[in-house]
């Protein structure tokens, strides 16, 4: 961790978004987090895709649960909400939150441990609900906070700092979120922004449960000889399948793609996703397909990356539900609350 | 591009921007640091060092320093590097015994130093130590040329000149007072060993206008200051116009004022932003209310019954082109402006009428003598040339520049060695971590503006000539400023094969001088950086090949603000914040031990 205050100067010529801020604006304090952390580079990687979308930080809700994955709401957008829940509990305090305003945008951050260990039936019932948000883990195969034990995404035959190579099957996010429904799963790498920005700003804008699986190496107790979630492993098995160019609404897709390559998604606000394949045998859009595509290169030892699935038919959650559009806090109370007489009138129904 | 050859001692050296424009070269942040200690006196001696005369310096100093220092590009002002000087110098203890020593014996060698100004008391500060015998020639009463004679006492008090002088003599020099040298084959008949010319460029330009010879009240500016410094001239008339805006004409308009004139006007013949005055030195005068008239060029003096009533002047306008450029521009009208006297201020030549045009000494059309840049020597073997009279007019931290690189060459010619066999100049790097989070240096930036010298009362200060404008620093004005000091000396340095990539570094540094990316030429690398790198003056770092993916670390320079972020981030400590300490040799780095034989400190 560092002491010293990140320093308020900044560049002269700093970029400025629609709204006049700069990225230094969406900071938040300085990481207490092992330097080198993976976590650090996704928070630069989020607070960038949220300068870049324009977003105003009263209007976005940061939500975490327990691990050194869940410090790093506090490192980003200081002006927004937040909730630091329970261990692994993220994501129903989420879904309550969201159910009591829909207009904010919500990212949960977490990590193996907070999703796939003892918050895994909370994250699977978030991706069942298609609760609209953008849902990173940043994974690093430890248990980084209680100094490095294997965490449920550790790899068959990863050695740890010290005693045997881990034995157990791996829970793989993407696989689990693909055969579950989700409606757009990614994977990035914290030590490719390039790729991970433009992941986690179709996360945000995508309607319905967005999930960004993120390698992101534990430079402490995870970047030895023998890991397989070390920044050296994850660049020498790297597999890059789609990149994903995010174009926000009104924007015309100005890059030039090669004929057949390139595969624009309109999303709900108008903003579009370019695909571009990388590799030609895979299709984002098709659930089996990309199911079996997965399940090779995990095999292969191979760490896929891109934006992996894609679904924009899918309902979330407000509108399986028909639910109002004002956040609850505004609906007048009456309209709220029907009363005791409607309540009775109700109950009686069911007499 | 190819990476950064960081062993050549220039690259770091560039970084420290104050440091490389300084002439003489003085470790600014090392001596502010000192400051900041509180080590007065070894700040002090950090800066005699290099620059000689700290406490004149540290008042009218042309601080070419302060325009290149890096606060300047990071907000709008630079550190107040020659202010802090002038702190030093104020609160030094007797620091005696810590100054250059005199050789115990001399060397059987004689050097001539001709001009008692700051050139040639550094060639004498650099040479007594190694036992050379120096007789300096002075045509005035007094030493100290230009910084005596030229600039006013209410800026640069004689006890300030006189004790940073007396160190010098202190150590044995045989002087010459109103001994003016007009036959230089004469001088070099003496048999002298060597002869260093130190005169300064002591000629005032003319205008020739109409006018001009009719009057006894147009002076010439440093004849007239000169004049005034030798108390030969008290007094001047009421409404004074001042020809020129260099910084001789702000001491003149400045001094009238203390002469009696209650009205002085600054004649510009070109508009604001091409003044040759340094801004410090105009805003001084516009405080005291002097006006500056712009685009008004001189046509010719008005002159009735023999007295000097007024000059006339062309109203002018310029175009400026993108560039900024100016052209001739175009008469558009005229007018009178009343006055009791005019003082020319437009600029000094070179003049060198004692000087045998047949002995060897050539000559360039502006009467320059013909030198070698380096070593100092002109055409004729063991004659040398410092200051003003070297290159024509520039200012004192030059010619104490010039002093050194002369006294090498002196040195070196009395030895009968090369003179361009000199020492290099090298770089020291030493890392300053001092901990797991413990840096050596005070890495916080301070967004603290720029603090203002007080003044002396607008009304105190014209009561007498000698009272002294500048008040200096408080201690809270002190403390503030040096914090302002980015410490570029510490040097970001990069290895290249501990890198893993974490991108640690680049999200945290504040001004984003950080990227990694693949290696390009160096205008391909410019346009794609973290931010935009359209400083071309200042260097890319370009490092290695990476171990991971084989792109490039690239640092831009230009903004960085030292805090250290980087090193501290950094896991593999790939990144290190190294102290650089850039190695000018001086003559007594030249000699040879026992050439250099101090003497025994008085019982």
């Amino acid at each position: 961790m560092s002491y010293i205050r990140k320093p308020a100067v900044s560049h002269p010529k700093l970029a400025r978004n629609k709204l006049g801020l700069t990225a230094r604006d969406y900071e938040g304090t300085v990481s207490t987090l092992c330097a080198g952390c993976g976590h650090d580079s996704v928070t630069a990687a989020i607070i960038r895709a949220v300068f870049e979308l324009n977003i105003e930080p009263h209007m976005l809700a940061k939500m975490s649960g327990i691990g050194c994955s869940s410090k790093t709401p506090a490192y980003f957008v200081s002006q927004s909400h937040g909730f630091n829940s329970v261990h692994g509990r993220m994501p129903s305090v989420t879904t309550g939150a969201s159910a009591a305003n829909r207009t904010l945008t919500y990212i949960g951050v977490s990590g193996d441990g907070d999703s796939l260990s003892i918050g895994v039936g909370q994250f699977v019932h978030a991706i069942r609900r298609n609760l609209n948000m953008c849902y990173i883990i940043e994974n690093n195969g430890v248990y980084g906070l209680t100094k490095g034990q294997f965490s449920a995404s550790a790899d068959i035959g990863s050695k740890p700092k010290k005693g045997l190579p881990n034995q157990q099957e791996p829970i793989d996010a993407v696989s689990t979120a693909l055969s579950l429904g989700a409606t757009y799963i990614a994977r990035g790498f914290s030590g490719d922004k390039e790729q991970l920005i433009p992941l986690i700003q179709g996360a945000l804008m995508h309607d319905g449960f967005a999930l960004v699986d993120v390698i992101s190496p534990c430079v402490t107790f995870n970047d030895h000889e023998g890991s397989t979630k070390s920044y050296k492993h994850t660049r020498q098995f790297y597999h890059h399948v789609v990149d994903a160019d995010f174009v926000p609404p009104a924007e015309e897709i100005r890059a030039a793609y090669k004929e057949g390559s390139a595969m624009p998604i309109e999303l709900h606000d108008g903003s579009k996703i370019v695909l571009r394949k990388i590799d030609q045998n895979y299709d984002p859009t098709s659930r089996a397909r990309s199911f079996k595509f997965l399940r090779d290169h995990v095999n292969a030892g191979e760490i896929t990356t891109g934006l992996l699935y894609i679904n924009e038919e899918r309902k979330e959650m407000h509108d399986l539900m028909g639910n109002i559009d004002t956040p609850l806090s505004e609906y007048p109370l009456e309209k709220l609350h029907p009363g005791n007489g409607e309540l009775k009138k109700i109950l009686s129904r069911y007499r | 591009m190819k990476p950064t050859d960081t062993s050549n001692p220039d690259y770091f050296h560039k970084v420290v921007d104050c440091q490389w424009a300084c002439p003489a070269h003085t470790d600014v942040p090392e001596y502010i640091r000192l400051i900041a200690q509180g080590r007065f006196s070894d700040a002090y001696i950090e800066n005699r060092k290099s620059n000689v005369f700290p406490g004149i310096l540290g008042r009218v100093c042309d601080r070419p320093c302060e325009p290149a220092c890096r606060r300047r590009r990071v907000e709008d002002t630079p550190v107040a590097i020659c202010r802090l000087k002038r702190v030093a110098a104020d609160h030094r203890d007797d620091i005696r015994d810590r100054l250059p020593q005199a050789a115990s014996r001399n060397n059987g060698k004689r050097v001539a130093l001709i001009g008692a100004g700051c050139a040639s008391l550094t060639v004498a500060n650099d040479l007594r130590p190694l036992g050379y015998e120096i007789t300096i020639f002075e045509a005035l009463d007094a030493t100290g040329g230009l910084m005596r004679s030229n600039i006013p006492r209410f800026r640069l008090p004689p006890k300030v000149l006189d004790e940073e002088i007396d160190y010098i003599l202190d150590m044995g020099v045989d002087l010459k007072l109103n001994h003016r040298i007009d036959s230089m084959r004469e001088l070099l008949d003496e048999g002298f060993d060597a002869v260093f010319v130190g005169t300064g460029a002591p000629r005032g330009k003319n205008l020739e206008i109409p006018g001009r010879y009719d009057s006894d009240n147009i002076h010439i500016g440093i004849e007239w200051l000169e004049s005034v410094a030798f108390d030969h001239i008290d007094s001047i008339g009421k409404n004074v116009l001042i020809i020129g805006v260099g910084n001789t004409a702000m001491d003149c308009c400045r001094t009238s004022l203390r002469l009696g004139a209650n009205d002085v006007k600054v004649m510009a013949r070109k508009p604001r932003g091409f003044f040759k005055a340094s801004d410090w030195e105009l805003e001084d005068a516009e405080e005291e209310n002097v006006e500056i008239l712009v685009n008004h060029s001189p046509k010719n003096f008005l002159i009735e019954k023999g007295k000097l009533v007024g000059m006339t002047f062309e109203l002018m306008e310029y175009k400026i082109d993108e560039a900024g450029r100016i052209d001739r521009g175009t008469v558009t009208g005229e007018k009178v402006i009343p006055c009791d006297d005019v003082i020319l201020a437009i600029g000094q030549d070179n003049a060198f009428p004692w000087i045998e045009r047949d002995i060897g000494i050539e000559f360039n059309e502006w009467e320059c003598p013909i030198v070698d840049e380096e070593t100092m020597m002109c055409g004729r073997d063991g004659v040398f040339f410092g200051g003003d009279s070297a290159f024509g007019p520039k200012n004192i931290i030059w010619a104490v520049a010039h002093g050194h690189e002369a006294a090498i060459s002196i040195h070196k010619y009395c030895q009968n060695e090369s003179l361009q066999d000199r020492l290099p100049v090298g770089v020291n790097l030493a890392s300053q971590k001092m901990g797991m989070h413990e840096w050596s240096y005070s890495n916080d930036y301070d967004p603290a503006a720029r603090r203002l010298m007080p003044h002396v009362d607008l009304k105190e200060r014209f009561k007498k000539l000698d009272i002294e404008v500048e008040l200096g620093f408080t201690i809270e004005q002190t403390i503030q400023e040096v914090e302002r000091c980015l410490n570029c000396d510490i040097q970001t340095v990069f290895a290249a094969k501990l890198c893993i990539e974490c991108d640690a570094c680049i999200d945290i540094c504040p001004v984003n001088c950080l990227t990694i990316t693949e290696n390009g030429d160096e205008a391909d690398l410019r346009a794609r950086l973290s931010a935009p790198a359209e400083n071309h003056d200042q260097a890319l770092y370009v490092s290695d090949d990476l171990p991971h993916t084989s792109r490039v670390m690239v640092k831009d320079e230009d903004l960085c603000v030292h805090c250290g972020l980087c090193a501290e981030r950094c896991p593999t400590g790939a990144w290190d914040m190294q102290k650089s300490t850039v190695l000018i040799p001086y003559a007594t780095d030249e000699a040879a031990d026992e050439q250099l034989q101090p003497a025994a400190p008085a019982a």
